[in-house]
């Protein structure tokens, strides 16, 4: 937590913009560096020639992954006060990621939220004045990494997490169990029993794994949420956009009676569009649901589009709606273009503070103007989207290799024969870890686990 | 009227486990002590299990001996068998375990007490604790005696407020029949202690000669016997030991059980106190665990010259007739005669979240606690309180700085700690699994840890401590030696190494290596090493273990080291935490409640979040700045 280690992190937003700078801070800063940077033309260098850009490439093993500038630091003149290096990377967010991975994977661990400003004043880089600042930026952070971590984990992962941490921590209860009270639970033949359980619990974590590179553990990118009263479009809107049929349109008012999901590219900005059931009054129970929900994604998003038909009149639902998107970033998408307009735009411009865009999501006309104001507002910074969510994705990524690794630990030591007390030293270290994904503290729960499983005691 | 009035340096309130070390350490260094207890016979009593030790509780003792306090001493000279538990298992979790002469444990403790400079015995009930503006004065007894001191501790076990409870029968008593101490609670409260309730139980003891042990496996001690004190002579302590025996309970057990729940104290509601979940009653274990077809009975003798045997795992509250008809179903004891019933105790005790890492309370100067008081249960786990709160309130009156240790130095350290930063909802119980730096914290090298500290402290003699001194620089010199001595591929290796199914070398190897390989030990090379230099066993042993484990204890180390970095910064307990806007709503609560002594204290405390410490640290530099 405090101290000496090396952390690292991508510096610069997380969009795909032209450079990206991983930053790396720590003892170990250099020595890192060193094994994973060669120079152009394959010549010497020193990580003592600091304050001056070295041009050259960054390897992972043999595999080379991109060309690059570094610049190196010496402690205490950097921001961290320690020894930082800098690596200037093209700015592909799969790139940053890959270079980040890299450097964790060669020593560093992942920074926490705002950790590199929290070691500047303790460092006495920050001066004092700013220490409010300082412990401010470490709440927000920490509340919005916090926040994207469990709402950006996909269902299915949390809940199969969930389920493997279940697993470990019974067998950890066991062996505890038997080492508190070895008259009355034997560990007779355990160490077979185990082995065979580790195989799946092995596989598991590897699957987890393997997933979290194809980003299926993690959604990534902008949150956008697609808001409207039923049949205003949104789905056929959200069709348009992912260029597939995906939602179900129908001209039935209230089709959509869940939240539907797509990531999209859009001038390399990634969009995770979220297309919610209509928002009105009802009494249909299963709408009611969708409803809710539309309102819940609503409050989380990064983006709203919101979708009016233009062919009706504003009414209370609309009313609803806008005062949602008050002082929220929004675009307002004046739909159906296509058919006798009712709503004018300057009012609606006027009522509801934001840009309104017009389109027509049917004959697709217009699309090309949201899709500009969309990128407007990300590179001029308008958004403020959660880029915390790419870094928790390789924080995660690095919990799930070291659950990996301690489930081979547990398995060689089956194998060395080693005692049973030692097994579970190892299995702990798996379940803190899945635990952090899911953001689940260890506490009381062994000690429960065990009362509630294992009768022990005199 | 208060009419006696008489000045000591330290009052310890109770002369059960902790009482007793509390008071000696006191009185051993050099302070003026008065112990008080309900009844002068009851000195150092086992009013439940008649052993002392087990897994984990084992390893306080080790370490509260090597500290310099009395248990390991006491049971040394008065077990009647031994037993290290876990031998399969690794050296992390050995354990020492020895049944007691109940009787002779407490004669001896009493003749120790009793031969002890500076200390008075006084048989009288604490009914107040004397304060002025938030320091402690000293006691009043019920009889309106008023005792000043300058440290009071209060190691009053399960007698405040005691209430014996089995079936529809009640006695306000302690256990065993004492007498209750009914007053002091009252003046506690009114001096702004929160009180907690808790429970616990213990079995019947039945006649030795009604039972019949051809039913029954016979359960023998260790044929070597390791002494509890690491100043004990290993072959003084190899005596005849006797047994115990072990039976099982049935369906006909359970079914009685079954048929009278509703009699129950515990499930009528009667009894009100939160019991603890390891040391569960036979009712308990029976409905919470319905598919287990038997539970393990131990039947230990309670001393060599009483026919009094202990039922192990057959504690109950259920009335007298049905205690009988259950206990007969089990087999060896069909024609069993109850000495004693089985009862379940409720008693007052602390909330310890009241208290530092020293077993001070945070709100009265000079008042300290140890024991079962505290919120704990067994009498290891009260030993090592009582002797901690004993020592610190005599370094508090001498004007020295105080010992807290910590969770990477000692069992003690975990158990204390857990004590004043989590929420105790049951008597607490020590476990390995609570350690989490247990391949560190081995019985075996207590003295290695914590002889230095007791010396320091004043209670481990120049001698002692200059043998763990020796100890650990042999210890260092041979790990040494075996790193680097290399052994070649010669035919006498070869065939060592075939003989005990190892593979055989292919170049050569160290004998730190050969000790590595999961078949090999450190005491099997005497065969090829001729350097070996003779050593004392327990030095070999520790040899053996830092040298198999040490990649395990390598990386121990290492987290002990990120650990102690956040122990050493140090809080203000009178720091108000509202004052710091950045942290969130539920921390500051949690932390103005616990006032942790350190950010690492902080970081244990539930509900407060790694991004909250960060932000303390940050405010702590902040402070530091401002020279504050």
């Amino acid at each position: 937590m405090i101290g000496v280690d090396t952390i690292a992190a991508v510096a610069t937003g997380m969009g795909n913009s032209g450079i990206g700078i991983i930053r790396v801070s720590g003892e170990e800063a250099f020595s890192i560096i060193k094994k994973i940077f060669k120079k152009h033309g394959g010549k010497e260098w020193s990580t003592d020639d600091t304050y001056r850009a070295h041009y050259g490439y960054i390897y992972d093993e043999d595999e080379l992954l991109d060309e690059v500038l570094i610049l190196l630091m010496k402690g205490p003149h950097s921001y961290t006060a320690e020894d930082t290096v800098e690596i200037d990377c093209h700015g592909s967010v799969l790139m940053m990621k890959r270079i980040l991975e890299t450097v964790i994977k060669y020593g560093a661990r992942p920074a926490q939220p705002g950790e590199f400003t929290k070691r500047a004043f303790l460092n006495g880089r920050i001066d004092l004045s700013q220490a409010e600042a300082v412990m401010d930026i470490i709440n927000a952070k920490n509340r919005y990494a916090l926040k994207s971590s469990v709402s950006q984990l996909r269902g299915k992962v949390s809940q199969r997490i969930k389920s493997l941490r279940e697993k470990v921590i019974y067998e950890i209860a066991y062996i505890e169990s038997a080492l508190d009270d070895p008259e009355h639970i034997s560990l007779e033949g355990y160490p077979e029993i185990l082995e065979n359980k580790l195989e799946d619990m092995i596989r598991e974590v590897k699957e987890l794994l393997d997933s979290s590179d194809t980003g299926r553990v993690m959604t990534e990118g902008v949150r956008t949420v697609i808001l409207g009263k039923p049949n205003a479009g949104k789905s056929s809107l959200m069709n348009v956009l992912a260029g597939a049929e995906k939602a179900i349109v129908t001209d039935i008012a209230g089709t959509t009676r869940d939240t539907l999901e797509e990531q999209i590219q859009l001038e390399g900005i990634n969009l995770n569009i979220v297309d919610t059931a209509g928002i009105r009054d009802t009494d249909d129970v299963v709408e009611q649901i969708g409803v809710s929900r539309a309102k819940s994604a609503a409050k989380e998003a990064d983006l709203i589009i919101y979708v009016v038909d233009a062919s009706v009149p504003l009414d209370e639902n609309d009313e609803h709606i806008i005062e949602m998107i008050k002082e929220r970033k929004a675009i307002v998408l004046l739909n159906k273009s296509d058919l006798e307009t009712v709503v004018d735009r300057k009012e609606l411009e006027e009522r509801t503070g934001q840009a309104v865009v017009v389109a027509s999501a049917k004959e697709e006309t217009g699309i090309h103007d949201l899709e500009e104001a969309v990128k407007t507002m990300f590179y001029d910074g308008k958004i403020d989207f959660n880029d915390q969510i790419y870094i928790t994705n390789v924080r995660h990524k690095t919990a799930l290799k070291e659950s990996y690794e301690s489930f081979m630990m547990v398995k060689k030591s089956i194998e060395d024969g080693m005692p049973e007390d030692f097994y579970s030293i190892d299995l702990m270290n798996a379940y803190e870890m899945l635990g952090s994904i899911i953001g689940e503290a260890v506490e009381e729960d062994l000690v429960n686990e065990i009362f509630a499983k294992f009768c022990t005691g005199k | 009227m208060p009419y006696l009035e008489e000045s000591y340096d330290i009052v310890v309130v109770g002369a059960g486990h902790a009482g007793c070390e509390a008071a000696l350490a006191c009185a051993r260094l050099g302070l003026e002590t008065i112990m008080f207890t309900v009844s002068v016979d009851s000195i150092a009593l086992m009013p439940c299990n008649p052993n002392v030790g087990g897994s984990s509780k084992g390893h306080l003792v080790r370490e509260l001996d090597a500290l310099g306090g009395e248990m390991g001493k006491n049971i040394d000279k008065t077990f009647i068998q031994s037993k290290m538990l876990n031998e399969s298992k690794g050296p992390a979790v050995h354990s020492l375990r020895a049944q007691a002469d109940k009787q002779d444990y407490t004669r001896e403790m009493r003749k120790t007490l009793e031969n002890t400079n500076h200390l008075t015995i006084r048989q009288a009930e604490v009914s107040e604790i004397m304060t002025k503006e938030g320091k402690i004065t000293g006691v009043k007894t019920f009889s309106g005696a008023v005792y000043h001191s300058r440290a009071v501790i209060l190691a009053t076990g399960t007698y405040l407020n005691a209430r014996c409870i089995y079936g529809d029968v009640s006695n306000p008593t302690g256990p065993n029949g004492l007498q209750a101490a009914t007053h002091l609670t009252d003046s506690l409260k009114a001096n702004g202690v929160e009180m907690f309730r808790f429970k616990t139980g213990t079995p019947a003891r039945v006649d030795k000669r009604s039972i019949d042990f051809s039913k029954m496996e016979e359960q023998r001690g260790d044929k070597k016997i390791v002494p509890f004190s690491f100043s004990t002579d290993p072959d003084r302590v190899q005596k005849e030991q006797v047994s115990c025996w072990l039976t099982y309970t049935n369906e006909k057990t359970h079914e009685i059980i079954r048929a009278n729940l509703d009699r129950s104290p515990l499930f009528s509601g009667a009894i009100e106190g939160t019991g603890p979940r390891y040391c569960p009653s036979i009712e308990d274990k029976v409905v919470k665990f319905p598919d287990k077809e038997r539970h393990q009975v131990f039947i230990e003798p309670e001393g060599l010259y009483t026919n009094e045997m202990y039922l192990g795992g057959m504690s109950s509250s259920l009335p007298e007739d049905v205690q009988h008809a259950m206990y007969k179903t089990v087999p060896g004891l069909e024609h069993v005669r109850i000495v004693r019933n089985a009862y379940a105790i409720e008693y007052d005790c602390i909330n310890s979240r009241q208290l530092k890492a020293t077993l001070e309370f945070k709100n009265i100067e000079g008042l300290f606690s140890g024991g079962q008081f505290n919120g704990s249960s067994g009498y290891e786990e009260a030993a090592v309180q009582g002797f901690m709160a004993g020592v610190n309130a005599a370094m508090k009156v001498k004007g020295r700085e105080q010992y807290v240790l910590d969770r990477s130095q000692a069992y003690i350290g975990v158990l204390i700690d857990d004590l004043v930063t989590k929420e105790n909802h049951e008597p607490y119980r020590m476990m390995t699994s609570r350690a989490e730096y247990r391949l560190l914290l081995r019985q075996d090298n207590a003295d290695l840890r914590l002889r230095g500290i007791g010396h320091e402290i004043g209670l481990v003699s120049d001698e002692e401590y200059e043998r763990a001194v020796q100890k650990e620089k042999d210890i260092e010199r041979e790990v040494e030696r075996l790193e680097h001595a290399n052994i070649g591929a010669s035919k006498r290796v070869q065939e060592f190494l075939e003989r005990h199914g190892s593979t055989p070398l292919k170049t050569g190897a160290t004998l730190a290596e050969l000790v590595r390989r999961p078949e090999l030990d450190y005491f099997m090379l005497t065969e090829i090493d001729d350097k070996m230099p003779e050593l004392p066993e327990d030095t070999a042993e520790q040899v053996n273990i830092n040298i198999k484990y040490e990649g395990y204890i390598r990386r121990q180390k290492q987290q002990v080291a990120q650990f102690k970095k956040l122990e050493a910064k140090k809080l203000d307990v009178n720091f108000d935490y509202s004052s710091v806007n950045s942290l969130r709503k539920e921390a500051v609560q949690k932390l103005n409640l616990y006032k942790p002594m350190s950010i690492g204290q902080a970081s244990r405390i539930s509900g407060v979040s790694p991004a909250d410490i960060s932000v303390l640290l940050v405010h702590l530099e902040q402070l530091r700045h401002k020279g504050l």
